[in-house]
């Protein structure tokens, strides 16, 4: 109880309520724009939140990660184009509702089944936490090294249909951050002699060029667009009363969300397809699934805000971010010397616990603030692209010459920023050179602490929750390894009954 | 025949136009960096494997060119669509923005924050075709709000302009300070 209150104590901080209410706030609305979404706004404020208190900067990037969703679902339903990625499913029963003419139905839907899984979510978190407290010193540099292991081996097999591509872009961020000089013996790693690749690569550099400027190249070269909207009518508390009669459902896939969200590399997409998979199979009505059916709706948009307060997990319990934006806020905790793992739980509880608070309080802000603005947020969608587009670069500036003044960070990004749009183009993934620059950094560290203390490679998996880990990775591997090759038979076999 | 025909199967995918040349480049740039790495990531002798500082290079460059060689087999093996040539010109047109980008960065340290940020909006707000008088109100006001916010409230380290140097004294301080 002590703790409780002294994290309430630092949540009074007017700086801390006011960045938790610009967060929220603003995540919402730039969730509801097509073609930003948190990762832009989350690489572009991250380097200014470095001059804040760390609870100050954090809640505010975790208030834009939070609500970002949200705002996404808007342009989902409204006109069939996800605000963020995530928002993607929400379009297949939520756009079908608008064009039945149920659209203040589908977006009060979204709504209330958007705030069950956020707050079940970090209900979880709140009562794991005594649990996590326990578990997470018994992490030791092995038992992380594997967990980041088994979180590089996620990501790259997520990403189904693109496993060699996301491999070869994990791999790659590895590189990425073994450029420069080494941590411990100083050595150089291929600066190829130039003084501007001794400092190496900066994790913030790429984010923004990867994710800001390649959006912003992307929106200037393709042709501008300006979505026509029309004012929803009516009150939304409606929506907010049916949710009751399909609570099972929200229920089970926020349980989906902070499932996938807990394990590094999975995520929303996931934690949707599980809960969307399962909603339709119990439904009374699957036939309606695609077609605007309330339950599928509830499922994608339950699951999707159920995974930020999960992946705060891993971060916060062992210092392992489960996706890009975990990876940015990584850096925040960085730049402010707090340093997350098992000793964040031993030394500092209450901040661990007013961000779960934080969290708890943005989905409330979010929740009324979308009650009384929605017709306002209708108007921002109409925005057109490439003015979108425009004011991303400029604000992308901002973002990469405050770091270091370097000319030489904003080429690097500007670089990345053109690869960046070739993989979106492309339909390649760009998460895994984030995690393999994240994790792969911790894997170098952790397994060159782990060795001294070990007289035979098998005595890396001696202790029980390095064993674990270890199972799991196998495990995880052969289960995917056996659905390809079944998959492969399914096909083949489906040809053959053609012909 | 069929086992290879089974094998070609397996590496099928859905690909986009210029997937193969991004195969290729990515390919190329992996081989390149792993012909390196005898001379870029040296191996001390002293040192046990897991402490060389070779060794996180080496895998991360391993891994490199045996997923791109991957990627490159199944990207040859899937179905082709046209159109490669002007998803190609798709890029590069895209890298224009990186020049913009690029040039705003040049000037912002010799003209200031203020007058480039303004003058960057509206010339790519011309360049992106937008030439109604309300637009291009709307992006100085939104330049103007991008430098008020950033580097007058939250005073993000961007330096102030040479040119604000022939400013008049109160002046000059007060724009090198907050825009």
């Amino acid at each position: 109880m002590e703790i409780f209150f002294s994290a309430v104590n630092l949540l009074l901080d007017w700086q801390v309520l006011l960045a938790l209410l610009i967060g929220s706030i603003g995540g919402v609305i730039i969730g509801a724009i097509p073609g930003v979404g948190a990762a832009v706004a989350i690489a572009i404020l991250l380097p200014a939140t470095f001059a804040l208190p760390p609870l100050v900067g954090l809640t505010m990037l975790l208030g834009i990660y939070g609500s970002s969703m949200y705002g996404g679902a808007l342009p989902a339903v409204l006109i069939n184009t996800p605000g963020t990625a995530v928002n993607a499913l929400t379009t297949y029963d939520g756009y079908p509702m608008t064009k039945n003419g149920e659209a203040k139905r589908a977006v009060a839907l979204s709504y209330s089944a958007s705030f069950v899984g956020g707050v079940i979510s970090i209900l979880c978190l709140i009562m794991l936490s005594p649990v996590l407290a326990r578990i997470a010193p018994m992490f030791g540099s092995r038992e992380i090294f594997l967990a980041a292991l088994l979180g590089i081996v996620l990501v790259v097999l997520a990403h189904r249909g693109q496993v060699f591509a996301a491999g070869m872009l994990a791999a790659f961020g590895i590189f990425l951050q073994m450029v420069g000089l080494e941590p411990v013996t100083y050595s150089k790693r291929f600066t190829f002699d130039q003084t501007w690749l001794t400092s190496g690569v900066d994790l913030i550099v790429v984010v923004l060029g990867l994710f800001a400027l390649s959006q912003a190249f992307l929106l200037l070269t393709e042709k501008d667009n300006a979505p026509e909207m029309k004012p929803l009518e009516g009150s939304m508390s409606a929506g907010l009363k049916e949710l009751w009669l399909y609570k099972r459902v929200a229920s089970v896939s926020a349980g989906f969300g902070v499932l996938m969200g807990m394990i590094p590399g999975v995520g929303e997409f996931t934690a949707q397809f599980m809960a969307y998979t399962y909603a339709q199979k119990t439904s009374k009505k699957p036939e309606l699934f695609g077609k605007g059916s309330p339950e599928g709706l509830i499922a994608s948009e339950a699951a999707n805000n159920a995974v930020p307060a999960a992946a705060m997990i891993p971060l916060l319990a062992l210092g392992i971010p489960g996706e890009a934006l975990t990876a940015m806020m990584l850096s925040v905790f960085y730049v402010h010397n707090v340093i997350p793992g098992p000793q964040l739980f031993q030394g500092q509880m209450d901040f661990v616990m007013a961000l779960y608070l934080a969290l708890l309080i943005l989905n409330v802000i979010v929740l009324c603030f979308l009650l009384v603005s929605t017709n306002v947020l209708t108007r921002i969608i109409e925005l057109p692209t490439r003015l979108i587009g425009l004011s991303i670069l400029l604000l992308s500036f901002v973002g990469v010459y405050s770091l270091r003044n370097s000319i030489t960070d904003c080429a690097m990004a500007a670089g990345f920023g053109v690869f960046g749009v070739i993989l979106k183009r492309l339909h390649l993934p760009i998460v895994p050179i984030i995690l393999g620059m994240v994790l792969g950094g911790i894997m170098e560290v952790k397994l060159r602490s782990a060795m001294p203390r070990l007289k035979t490679p098998l005595d890396m998996i001696e202790r029980p929750i390095a064993m674990v880990l270890f199972a799991l990775i196998l495990i995880v591997l052969a289960l995917h390894i056996r659905t390809f090759f079944r998959r492969q038979l399914e096909r083949k076999s489906n040809v053959e009954i053609d012909h | 025949m069929s086992r290879i025909k089974g094998m070609q199967e397996l590496f099928k995918r859905h690909r986009r136009p210029g997937d193969i040349v991004f195969a290729w480049f990515f390919l190329a740039v992996a081989a390149f960096l792993f012909s390196q790495l005898a001379t870029q990531s040296p191996w001390n002798p002293e040192a046990r494997i897991f402490s060389q500082p070779a060794f996180w290079p080496t895998v991360s460059v391993v891994l490199m060119v045996v997923f791109a060689a991957l990627h490159l087999i199944s990207s040859a093996l899937s179905q082709r669509l046209v159109g490669r040539l002007a998803e190609l010109g798709f890029w590069l047109r895209s890298a224009e923005y990186a020049l913009w980008f690029m040039a705003y960065v040049f000037m912002v340290p010799w003209a200031g924050y203020l007058p480039t940020t303004i003058l960057f909006g509206v010339g790519l707000a011309l360049r992106a075709g937008y030439r109604s008088k309300r637009m291009i109100i709307s992006v100085v006001l939104l330049s103007i709000g991008i430098v008020v916010i950033f580097k007058s409230f939250l005073q993000v380290k961007i330096p102030g302009g040479e040119i604000y140097q022939y400013l008049p004294g109160t002046l000059r301080s007060f724009m090198l300070t907050y825009l």
